[in-house]
């Protein structure tokens, strides 16, 4: 009795603990090789047959198909520069400048991958639409209400993601540029 | 006491075993995974036109939705493929995934240099059984290994603004992707 009771309890630490060490793994992004600059980060390796097997499986579970470093990378920013979680109801403030890509694209998800209704059917931007100042540097306002200029609407959720995808840049590929590059600042400016 | 304390730690030993066992064998197992979602409406070695994202339905999570993009699932047993796709005037690339997604290769309009993108795919077997003076004379084919027998291609192009979606779409709407049979030498 005592011996079937301990193999009981020892099976059921097993499950929870390789479980949820799963579940914590696949959906908290724990693949190596992250390349993070500010509130951005990339997994460059996720797009090559280097890819680890952590990466692998959080690619399986998500459903979708990870870019290939040949063709660029892609970088998810969940949090602003503060840490705080990007709410769609705050107004928040994409500033600076990109690394050198040919193109480059932006765009929001709410945390099942999907895009996000709103009025204006705008659901990210390309390098070519942007406005920019006399610099070359960029604001693109990203929130529920309209607004001048480069306008990303949230929709109002609750909780969104960004991703930032540069094609054909050597982003990722050389270790050279790596975190020297500049990515535009994340900044939460007023929340209701 | 101590009996619980070694049977805890029994159990939390094999539990990292039960973690490392679980994520490896995920991709392998996934039914909700890209390649899964694909498979059920892209046809074998043909190209199939994937719809653009919207908020209500989309083909797999996480789309750019900047792109138009086609897949060509594909399968080697009957012999090597041939792709073509036509580039479109901002910026067309071509990813090669295996069954569990995994990216092994891609190429962009740049590297390819022209305003077509013509490639063959072969497994490393097929590719050894070429004739090998046709190997040496078309130095200017491209030709793909594929590690596994079936996979899938993708095909996208950008449309820098929403007007030239269009132009991007039927720029894709040109590839094509078929099967070439055995290889045997010409001439």
């Amino acid at each position: 009795m005592r011996l079937l009771l301990g193999s009981l309890f020892a099976l059921a630490v097993a499950a929870v603990v390789g479980l949820g060490a799963t579940y914590l793994a696949l959906t908290r992004g724990a693949a190596f090789g992250a390349l993070s600059i500010g509130s951005w980060t990339a997994w460059p390796k996720t797009g090559t047959v280097e890819a680890d097997p952590y990466a692998r499986a959080e690619i399986s579970r998500s459903g979708r198909l990870p870019i290939a470093l040949g063709d660029g990378v892609s970088f998810t920013a969940q949090a602003d520069d503060n840490g705080k979680l990007l709410d769609g109801r705050c107004d928040v403030i994409l500033s600076g400048v990109t690394p050198a890509a040919r193109y480059w694209t932006l765009s929001l998800y709410n945390m099942n991958g999907e895009l996000v209704a709103n009025s204006v059917s705008r659901y990210g931007f390309t390098s070519q639409e942007i406005v920019r100042n006399a610099d070359g540097s960029f604001e693109i306002a990203v929130g529920p209400r309209a607004n001048s200029g480069n306008w990303l609407p949230t929709g109002g959720v609750e909780r969104y993601g960004l991703v930032l995808r540069f094609y054909d840049t050597a982003v990722g590929v050389s270790t050279r540029a790596g975190r020297e590059v500049p990515m535009p600042s994340v900044s939460t400016r007023s929340c209701p | 006491m101590i009996r619980w304390l070694l049977l805890f730690l029994g159990g939390a030993l094999l539990g990292g075993i039960v973690h490392l066992t679980t994520v490896i064998i995920m991709p392998r197992t996934a039914t909700q995974d890209a390649y899964s979602r694909l498979a059920r409406i892209a046809p074998v070695n043909t190209v199939t036109a994937l719809p653009l994202p919207t908020p209500e339905s989309a083909p797999m999570p996480f789309m750019d939705s900047a792109f138009a993009s086609a897949v060509c699932r594909y399968d080697l047993s009957q012999g090597p493929l041939k792709l073509t796709v036509p580039v479109s005037l901002a910026y067309t690339s071509v990813s090669f995934y295996t069954p569990y997604d995994v990216a092994y290769y891609a190429i962009n309009d740049r590297a390819a240099g022209r305003r077509i993108i013509e490639l063959e795919l072969m497994t490393a077997e097929q590719h050894n059984q070429l004739p090998e003076d046709e190997d040496i004379t078309a130095a200017d084919r491209l030709i793909v290994e594929s590690p596994t027998l079936t996979g899938l291609i993708a095909i996208r192009a950008l449309a820098p603004d929403p007007g030239l979606m269009p132009m991007a779409q039927g720029s894709i709407a040109g590839a094509r992707c078929e099967q070439q049979g055995e290889p045997k030498p010409s001439r």
